[in-house]
């Protein structure tokens, strides 16, 4: 807990420095909500009726649960060609 | 411990900043922007879903469906909130 931060803070209250941490997490948290709620707002909602029905509701679910594997594929995948790629020009420069 | 963090933003004067008090003011700031963030994409969406051709002014039944459009908005925003944290804790249980 008490170990160095990559923040800039270098001198800076402990207990500030955690707070900035907690804050910073929360943040990119509700980020990343705003920005899926209006992702799947457009696939899911076909007219604002009186409540969320059961058919939206199960929809917003899974928009979440596929953007997030979305994300998660193309960072693997990405991951994955890097690998190649530089196991590729290694075996080339051998 | 109470290094030089007060006097970097205090500008002189000797006079230490109080962590608490930025704290309270570094969390109301977030909160504006976030209530800002979520006017600002609700205003969007439900300008598109209500308003059709824009008439000379905003008849009841716009206003009708930007009411409704509104709470929706917010059910889908507390939903995906729900179901990003409910997966964030499924992969730290899996870890």
């Amino acid at each position: 807990m008490d170990a160095p931060s990559a923040a800039g803070l270098g001198g800076a209250d402990p207990q500030l420095q955690r707070f900035i941490e907690v804050e910073t997490q929360k943040q990119r948290f509700q980020q990343l909500v705003h920005q899926m709620t209006e992702l799947c707002w457009e696939k899911c909602m076909d007219k604002p009726g009186p409540k969320l029905d059961s058919r939206a509701e199960t929809c917003f679910v899974n928009c979440v649960e596929r953007f997030i594997d979305t994300s998660q594929f193309i960072l693997n995948r990405l991951e994955q060609t890097q690998k190649s790629k530089s196991a590729f020009s290694e075996s080339l420069s051998d | 411990m109470e290094s030089g963090f007060g006097s970097d933003f205090g500008g002189g004067g000797g006079g230490k900043l109080d962590p608490g008090v930025i704290m309270e003011q570094v969390k109301v700031q977030i909160a504006v922007a976030n209530a800002q963030e979520l006017l600002q994409r609700m205003t969007d969406k439900c300008f598109r879903k209500c308003i059709g051709k824009p008439g000379g002014a905003l008849d009841n039944s716009e206003q009708k469906c930007i009411a409704m459009c509104m709470d929706r908005y917010m059910d889908s925003w507390n939903t995906v909130s729900r179901a990003y944290n409910s997966r964030l804790q499924r992969e730290r249980a899996n870890m």
